[in-house]
C-alpha cells in the first residue's frame, strides 16, 4: 500500500505487482478450499476439517442430498426465465434511452440507477411488503417477478453501453435506403448489438442464480440454491454443495472465457472492417 | 413480446403523424419501465405504508398510520436497533475505506503496469471469486478461519497466538468478509477510470517537471475520482445492508441491521417493525450518499453505472 502514494518514483518497483498477487492469492483461498474439500473422503455427510484422502464419491452421489438438486434446478429455472424476460423487456428500454430524446428519459435513467444502487435488503423487505399488501402468495412467481425487476436494470445498462459504442449513422443509412423501423432493427441494429444482449443475459443469469438476500424474503416455501446453502451452512455443508459449487464455477469460467474469445473475435473483425473505411481509434499508449 | 413495442411497418412515402414520430420511446420503455415502476419503485413506497400498520402475526396487520413506531424503535425499544444501525454503518465505512486502499493499487497495477494483452486476463482473475456462489464462498471463509480450520491451527502450532485466540465471531472477521466479497466492485470502476486517462496528460505533467508523486496526487488521483465514487457507492450500500457476512462470519456481538430486518420479517413476523427498519435504512443511506455526492460531486451519476 505504500506504493500507492509514490507509484512513479521507481518505474519498475516490484511492490505493486507483489501486492496485487498477494491479494489475488488471498481471494483464491475459498475457491481452492471449495474445490479441494469437494474431493475429501469425509466420514460423515458434512464437510470436515480433517483431510481423509481423495475421493470422487460426492460427485458420483451428487443428487443424494435431500432437496439440494431440486433447489439447484429451481435456481436454474428462475435464472434462465428471469434473464430471458429481462433481456426481452429491457432491450427496448435501452433502445429508447440510447436512440431517442424524450420527456421521461431522466426519470427512467434515475429508476435504472436506483434499481442497481438500492441495497438488496431494502429491496427484499419492500418487495415482501408489496406482495403482502396485494395478497400475492410468495413463491416461484414472486421470485421470478422480483428477479426480473432487478435484472432489467443490468440489461438496460449493458445493452445501452453496446448501443452507444455503435454508430447510429448505420441505422440512419438503412432508413434512408427505405427500410422501415422494424427492418432496420432486425437487419441492422439487432445483429450489431447481439453480443451485448448475450452479455446482458449472462450478467442477469449470474445475478439471479446467486441472489440470496432478496430471494430470502419473497421465496415463501420455495427453496433456491443459495437459500439451501445458507440453511445448510448453519449446521455444516454437505460435501455435495461444494461439488455443485465447483461445477458452477467451472461452467461459469468456461462461459466467460468463451464470451471473451467471441468478443475479441468480433472486435478483431470489426477493426479490420473499420480500417478499410475509417482510420482506427487511437489506442492508449501503455506508459510502462 | 418485443415485436409489439417496435414501431409498426409503414409505407415509406407517408409522412408519419406527430404521435407516430414521438411515441416510439414511450412504447419501447412501456413494459420494462412499467415493470420497474410496479415491482421496484412502488414496493419501496409500500414499505413505508406497511411500517405504519399495527397488529400482530396472528390476527394480521391493519393500516393505522402509527408513526410512533419510529420513535418506539429507536427511543423506547428493548432491542437496541440504534446499536445495530451504528454497527452496520461502522462496518460499511471500514469496509469501504479498506477496499479503496486495497483496490486502488490493484487497479493501478492493471491499468499502468501490464501490457494490453494481459489486462483482460487479470480483470477476469479479479472477478474469479464471483464465479463461486456468494453464500458458499462466504461460508468457505468461516470454514478456513474456524477454531479447527487450518489458519488457526497453523498459528497455534507456530505458537504465534494464545489458545483462546479466535477470528470468527469478531467484527474484524465480518469486515474482512465484506471486503473480500466487495473488492471486485471497487477494483473495476477504479480500473475503468484509470484506463480512460489520456496517457499524454501524464507525459505533459512529467514534461512540466512534476515528480512521480506529484503526477499521482495532482493528475491521476483527481482523474480517477469518478471511479472511486462509483466503487464507494456500490461497496458502501451493499455492505451496510448485508446480513450474510455478519451472520456466517460473525457472532452475537456483530448483529447488524440487515440481520435485524431479516429476522423481524421472516422469524418474528413483525412486518411493521421490519418495514420501518428498512425504510429508515433506505433514508439513512440516501442521505449519506447524497451528502457524499454533493461534497465530492462528480458529474452525471447515471454515467457511472
Amino acid at each position: 500500500m505504500t506504493t500507492n502514494s509514490r507509484p512513479r518514483r521507481q518505474r519498475r518497483s516490484p511492490w505493486l505487482a507483489i501486492f496485487f498477487w498477494v491479494v489475488m492469492g488471498i481471494t483464491f483461498v475459498p475457491i481452492i478450499v471449495m474445490m479441494l474439500y469437494s474431493f475429501n473422503n469425509a466420514p460423515t455427510s458434512r464437510i470436515t476439517f480433517a483431510w481423509n484422502g481423495f475421493t470422487t464419491y460426492w460427485y458420483r452421489n451428487l443428487t443424494q442430498v435431500n432437496g439440494l438438486t431440486h433447489a439447484f434446478l429451481i435456481s436454474l429455472e428462475v435464472a434462465i426465465l428471469s434473464s430471458l424476460i429481462s433481456v426481452i423487456v429491457g432491450t427496448p428500454v435501452a433502445l429508447a434511452l440510447g436512440r431517442f430524446r424524450f420527456w421521461g428519459k431522466g426519470p427512467i435513467n434515475a429508476i435504472v440507477f436506483a434499481d442497481i444502487a438500492a441495497p438488496a435488503i431494502v429491496v427484499g423487505a419492500a418487495s415482501l411488503s408489496f406482495f403482502l399488501s396485494i395478497n400475492l402468495n410468495t413463491g416461484l412467481i414472486t421470485i421470478l417477478i422480483a428477479h426480473v425487476a432487478f435484472n432489467i436494470a443490468y440489461v438496460v445498462v449493458v445493452v445501452r453501453a453496446r448501443l452507444s459504442g455503435m454508430d447510429s449513422a448505420i441505422e440512419d443509412a438503412a432508413r434512408d435506403l427505405g427500410a422501415n423501423a422494424w427492418t432496420t432493427f432486425t437487419k441492422v441494429t439487432l445483429p450489431l448489438i447481439w453480443p451485448g444482449l448475450l452479455a446482458a443475459f449472462l450478467l442477469a443469469f449470474a445475478m439471479s442464480v446467486d441472489d440470496y438476500v432478496i430471494t430470502s424474503f419473497i421465496a415463501g416455501s420455495t427453496v433456491t440454491f443459495p437459500l439451501f446453502v445458507y440453511g445448510a451452512a448453519k449446521v455444516g455443508l454437505p460435501p455435495q454443495v461444494l461439488c455443485f459449487g465447483t461445477l458452477i464455477f467451472l461452467v461459469g469460467l468456461i462461459v466467460a472465457l468463451a464470451n471473451g474469445a467471441l468478443n475479441r473475435h468480433q472486435l478483431a473483425r470489426a477493426t479490420t472492417e473499420d480500417s478499410l473505411a475509417a482510420p482506427a481509434q487511437p489506442q492508449p499508449v501503455s506508459s510502462s | 413480446m418485443s415485436t409489439d413495442l417496435i414501431e409498426p411497418a409503414r409505407p415509406a412515402y407517408r409522412q408519419p403523424s406527430w404521435l407516430r414520430r414521438h411515441s416510439p420511446p414511450y412504447w419501447l420503455s412501456l413494459v420494462g419501465g412499467g415493470w420497474m415502476l410496479l415491482f421496484f419503485l412502488i414496493p419501496l413506497a409500500s414499505g413505508l405504508i406497511v411500517s405504519l400498520e399495527t397488529g400482530n402475526p396472528v390476527s394480521g396487520y391493519t393500516l393505522t398510520w402509527n408513526w410512533h413506531i419510529y420513535s418506539q424503535l429507536f427511543v423506547h425499544s428493548d432491542i437496541p436497533y440504534m446499536t445495530f444501525f451504528i454497527r452496520s454503518l461502522y462496518y460499511g465505512i471500514a469496509t469501504t475505506i479498506l477496499s479503496i486502499l486495497i483496490a486502488y493499487p490493484m487497479a493501478y497495477f492493471i491499468a499502468f503496469r501490464v501490457s494490453v494483452r494481459w489486462k483482460s486476463p487479470l480483470i477476469l482473475l479479479v472477478l474469479l471469486s464471483f464465479f463461486v456462489s456468494f453464500v458458499i464462498r462466504t461460508d468457505m471463509w468461516s470454514f478456513v478461519l474456524a477454531q479447527q480450520g487450518f489458519v488457526i491451527t497453523t498459528l497455534h502450532k507456530l505458537h504465534l497466538v494464545s489458545s483462546n485466540f479466535h477470528i470468527l465471531g469478531t467484527s474484524n472477521a465480518v469486515i474482512g468478509g465484506d471486503i473480500y466479497n466487495n473488492l471486485p466492485f471497487m477494483v473495476l470502476p477504479i480500473y475503468v477510470a484509470l484506463e480512460r486517462i489520456d496517457r499524454r496528460i501524464l507525459e505533459a505533467a512529467r514534461d512540466l517537471y512534476s515528480n512521480g508523486r506529484q503526477v499521482f496526487v495532482r493528475v491521476v488521483l483527481p482523474l480517477s475520482r469518478a471511479g472511486i465514487f462509483a466503487g464507494v457507492l456500490l461497496v458502501f450500500i451493499t455492505t451496510v445492508g448485508d446480513p450474510v457476512n455478519s451472520s456466517l462470519l460473525g457472532g452475537v456481538g456483530t448483529y447488524t441491521i440487515g440481520q435485524a430486518i431479516q429476522d423481524s420479517y421472516l422469524t418474528n413476523q413483525q412486518f411493521n417493525v421490519a418495514a420501518a427498519l428498512s425504510t429508515v435504512l433506505m433514508v439513512i443511506l440516501g442521505i449519506i450518499m447524497f451528502a457524499y455526492a454533493t461534497i465530492f460531486g462528480t458529474e452525471n451519476l447515471e454515467n457511472l453505472v
